[in-house]
């Protein structure tokens, strides 16, 4: 039997896969794209008022993965026995076209230029014994200079509102003094504050720090992209994250990509289509296809490609590269091996502010991506020298909407009350009158935190599921304690009667059962040596040239900032290089 | 049309010395033309259906007589028009009469089509059954009731009110002097038959008039379609294109939205299979042409937009009929102001569709919802949903009627029994292919 043939795979349907297929379409290949869950349609996901259901949205999880068919394994520590996450909440990864590039809220950040060469840059200020014992701390293997373009292409797609700092050198505006110099401005002007974020910004300011507005791919007015993708613009509904935006307001490869790479004749989208293992050859160093159960019909089907791009969520990337024996195992003991090495989270925690009553702050306002935020404690922004921790984190009111289910469960606990005219009296305060903070910090890749296959529990399809070793440490935890401890002056300056700050406590363990973020990163890492990176600077497999693999598994360490920027500014670098060289002369573009 | 370079560039090296590469150019570009003019005259909407071969017909209709069916006009010998000789194409195309010499159901444009050159039958000619893959597929059997199935009477009917093609083309070409707009004169007269749908038919369903030049009549809105109230194409300021730029024609006709408004309805597939396939000097000569005709509806006030609906909804007064129901049901996309975030999410204020005698179009969007298809320039296709699972009829009676008067519109009341009458009859809310968009 002669297998279907494409030129490129790509397996999932989100950002990053998206991305690599209009490229590759665009440089001429014949691209099939492989997605596990089902097709999503504004026109169904998004019709509104119905799409604006709290319950069926957000609280029954509608656009997430249905972990009764695969999801991972958790334990804290290498001598526990892991247990299947057997129902979403501490990280919510997509299913279906646009995987969470659809449910995501729109944080569009690029990088801080330092954390692309975190570890140069703390040996350089600090010396190497600055590093903790146990911290893979890695560079990236690429710069912001080199990055810049994609960035710059990723914001024209997405219709990214925000206010630059600095453009090609010159100061332009309003923006974060710490960014990286940019090439152009925002193709969006910045979406307005809501009431919380002008508040936190002048505190911010009158506390002498420096607060920027967060770039939104929430749009701020009608947009059309240089794909012909029209978006509207938000209405700060508040229906962002977990949900498909009604207004095509809110960036999505189902709304900035699809519409215009369902047009190309060379492009195949395969839904419903659940992929087992990237099949190798005999030598297995070159892949020759794919194999993937139809989940509707239970058939599998294996298809022959010349090229494959893993570019489904940071995990399940990990997941396939270790079903399908790409790169060799990682393992703690011997410190050896890349595959599932330097996975990490974000170190985030959430706190609470109240304003007297007369100050409404409608929390049922709001847009995903909106919000001020500064980054004086955010990665090499300030010094860590007397600390001693690596790291930091921007602290910044994200006010993305309360929806009234998530208020209501939200309020009452930790010593008051969760039913009677109390709880509903805190409930209306705190919906009416409250700021939530965040402290949304980087998170360290150490050797005893890692991905691997659990040796005992496996998915409906018969594979053993992906087993996560995480918890907290001492590095993260402290950092956290440090930058929270800066809130509380801004929260004084901004007339705050009562605050419940939130940090993280010495050591205590990652707790899956409370939402912290969808964040997930590293696992199968980009950089400069095949003995600690699982993939070159180029996201191209060390071990087979013809597997590129992109995501957040490529970050070494987990950032302060939202993930999804610099996802799609790599995507593009991957396929620049892809499309400029790789397909010129397939091989490895670094050589090991 | 990316086929032309090549062949400018072939032709450049190899005229001189292969005549027949040349002469093969020639039937190349010629087969295009056609293409083009298959794409002008809109053929794919009644000759072509969603998963059968292009051309191959089986599209039904239903009138008050019973239900015809489109034929097959792929060169298939059997079912389709592969034994028409020339001149039987160019008769059943400008005459409506079959080669058996019986006579077409008026559905076929041919009072239109009459003004098509020889140059433009022999192109289309050479395209359906060079152009065309043949497809043996037979065209259904016709359920219309007798006495109407009997094609002679239509004998009459083809005598009374289908211009002979000579006299048709005659005047259409002489009706200005301005070669753009007599381009578009022949555009929209002829092959784009705009008039089908868009002009007012007579006791003897004829259309009124057929040209620019017999009168205001032309092109003043039609009766109901599938549902849908073709409008004016004149320049009425409130219910025609008294309000619509050049540019806003020309980008509706190429993408089904512009800063006024969007496509839904049997307009969206004109623009899918038709008009987004026409150059940028056709559709500008489209509009110019159509922006010369003057208003039939003479004594209709300036729109100009009030604020007053607005500046109420913003104070949460929502005492007016169906404002409640406005701002929980439709506010979110088309705004208290009723500006709408065009071209993504129309306005309804000063929406000429909204401001319509006959409220069915609203009415039918509201209840079954809308998808604007994507075009080739404009690949977004976005969808309004259906309020019929949400609203019910006085409901919708109430929000239409918000929508008819605020912001300066001054349409009349609907009531329930209206929308009732409609709901009995509603038109799928994609009237491109049926289906809902992918976006």
């Amino acid at each position: 039997m002669t297998k279907k043939h494409a030129d490129a795979i790509v397996v999932g349907a989100g950002w990053a896969g998206s991305i690599l297929a209009k490229e590759l379409t665009e440089a001429g290949l014949s691209v099939i794209m492989l997605e596990r869950g089902s097709e999503r349609t504004t026109a169904v996901e998004g019709a509104y008022p119905d799409s604006i259901d709290e319950l069926r949205g957000a609280i029954r999880k509608r656009l997430f993965q249905n972990l009764s068919q695969t999801t991972v394994t958790v334990r804290n520590t290498i001598e526990q026995t892991a247990l299947p996450y057997r129902q979403l909440a501490a990280f919510l990864p997509g299913e279906g076209v646009g995987g969470a590039g659809l449910h995501w809220s729109g944080v569009h950040f690029r990088v801080s230029p330092e954390d692309l060469r975190l570890r140069s840059s703390v040996v350089e200020r600090y010396g190497e014994k600055f590093i903790p014992e146990g911290m893979n701390l890695q560079d990236y293997g690429v710069t912001y200079a080199e990055l810049e373009p994609f960035f710059d292409k990723a914001e024209k797609v997405f219709g990214t509102s925000g206010e630059a700092y600095r453009v090609n050198g010159k100061i332009v505006g309003n923006g974060n003094i710490f960014d990286g110099d940019r090439s152009d401005n925002f193709p969006l002007p910045v979406m307005k504050d809501t009431f919380t974020a002008s508040t936190f910004r002048a505190a911010a300011t009158e506390a002498g720090y420096h607060p920027y507005s967060l770039p939104a791919a929430n749009a701020s007015s009608q947009y059309t992209n240089p794909y012909g993708c029209q978006m509207g613009p938000c209405n700060f509904c508040g229906y962002c994250s977990g949900y498909d935006c009604y207004l095509y307001s809110k960036a999505s490869p189902n709304v900035n990509i699809l519409p215009a790479l369902r047009q190309d004749p060379g492009f195949t989208l395969i839904s419903d289509a659940h992929v087992l293992r990237v099949d190798l050859d005999d030598t297995r160093s070159k892949a020759t296809g794919v194999t993937y159960l139809e989940t509707k019909t239970q058939k599998e089907v294996s298809l022959s490609a010349d090229l494959v791009i893993l570019s489904a969520f940071q995990f399940h990337n990990v997941h396939l590269m270790l079903l399908s024996g790409i790169g060799k195992p990682y393992d703690p003991i011997s410190n050896t091996g890349t595959t599932g090495r330097n996975f990490v989270y974000q170190t985030i925690t959430s706190s609470r502010v109240w304003l007297p009553p007369s100050k409404y702050t409608n929390q049922f306002i709001g847009a995903g991506g909106v919000g001020v935020a500064i980054d004086d404690f955010n990665s090499m922004n300030f010094d860590h020298g007397p600390l001693g921790f690596v790291g930091g984190s921007p602290v910044w009111v994200n006010q993305a909407g309360v929806k009234p289910i998530a208020a209501a469960i939200g309020t009452g606990g930790g010593g008051t009350p969760r039913w009677g005219s109390a709880y509903k009296g805190a409930l209306i305060d705190t919906y009416k009158h409250s700021i939530g903070i965040d402290a949304h910090g980087s998170n360290m890749a150490y050797r005893d935190v890692y991905l691997d296959l659990d040796p005992t529990w496996k998915d409906a399809y018969g594979q053993p599921l992906l087993r996560m070793t995480f918890t907290w440490k001492d590095n993260d935890i402290r950092m956290n304690q440090y930058v929270v401890s800066k809130i509380e002056p801004i929260a004084k300056a901004m007339g705050a009667t009562k605050a419940n700050l939130v940090h993280l406590n010495a050591g205590q363990p990652f707790d899956t059962r409370h939402y912290q973020t969808t964040h997930l990163g590293g696992g199968a890492v980009m950089g400069t040596d095949p003995k600690t990176s699982a993939l070159n600077r180029y996201l191209q497999s060390w071990d087979v040239s013809n597997v590129f693999v992109i995501g957040s598994n490529a970050f070494p360490q987990g950032m302060g900032y939202n993930p999804t920027g610099m996802v799609a500014a790599l995507a593009y670098w991957a396929a620049y290089h892809i499309r400029t060289t790789y397909l010129k002369s397939p091989g490895p573009l670094v050589q090991a | 049309m990316k086929i032309f370079p090549f062949l400018a560039f072939a032709g450049g090296i190899f005229a001189l010395s292969h005549h027949t590469a040349s002469a093969n150019d020639d039937k190349t570009a010629l087969i295009e033309e056609g293409r083009y003019l298959a794409a002008a005259s809109d053929c794919a909407a009644c000759h072509s259906i969603k998963n059968k071969p292009e051309y191959s017909g089986g599209v039904s209709f239903t009138l008050p007589v019973g239900t015809i069916h489109s034929t097959n006009i792929t060169p298939d010998m059997e079912h389709g028009i592969g034994k028409y000789t020339e001149a039987e194409f160019g008769r059943a195309l400008r005459e409506g009469i079959r080669r058996d010499g019986s006579t077409l159901y008026p559905a076929m444009p041919y009072p239109s089509y009459a003004r098509l050159t020889d140059h433009d039958v022999h192109a289309l000619y050479t395209y359906f059954h060079e152009g065309v893959s043949a497809a043996a597929i037979p065209t259904p059997e016709n359920g219309v009731r007798w006495p109407f199935s009997m094609r002679w009477p239509l004998m009459f009917w083809r005598w009374a009110f289908s211009p002979a093609p000579a006299k048709a083309q005659e005047k259409t070409l002489h009706e200005f002097a301005d070669a753009q707009m007599a381009r578009g004169a022949y555009l929209v007269e002829g092959p784009a038959h705009c008039g089908a749908c868009h002009s007012p038919r007579g006791l003897a369903m004829q259309e009124k008039a057929l040209t620019a030049s017999d009168g205001t009549s032309y092109l003043a809105g039609g009766a109901m379609i599938d549902g849908w109230i073709p409008t004016s194409l004149r320049q009425e300021n409130r219910t025609g294109l008294g309000r619509w730029s050049e540019q806003d024609i020309v980008d509706f006709l190429k993408t089904g939205r512009n800063m006024q408004g969007e496509s839904f309805g049997a307009m969206t597939s004109a623009i899918v299979h038709g008009t987004q396939h026409l150059t940028e000097s056709d559709l500008h000569a489209m509009a110019k042409y159509l922006q010369a005709l003057q208003p039939f509806d003479r004594n209709q006030t300036n729109w100009v937009y009030d604020p007053t609906a607005t500046i109420a909804l913003r104070k949460a007064d929502v005492s007016a009929r169906g404002a409640k129901l406005y701002v929980d049901n439709c506010a979110a996309c088309h705004r208290t102001d009723g500006k709408g975030y065009p071209a993504v999410l129309p306005p309804l204020a000063g929406n000429p569709v909204v401001m319509g005698k006959d409220p069915a179009s609203l009415v039918h969007v509201v209840q079954t919802g809308a998808t604007l298809p994507k075009t080739e320039a404009a690949p977004s296709a976005f969808t309004m949903p259906d309020f019929m699972h949400r609203l019910n009829d006085q409901q919708v009676a109430d929000v239409v009627t918000f929508i008819r008067h605020a912001w300066g519109n001054n349409a009349s009341a609907v009531n329930a029994e209206d929308v009732a009458k409609l709901r009995k009859d509603m038109p799928p809310r994609n009237m491109a292919d049926g289906e809902i968009s992918i976006n």
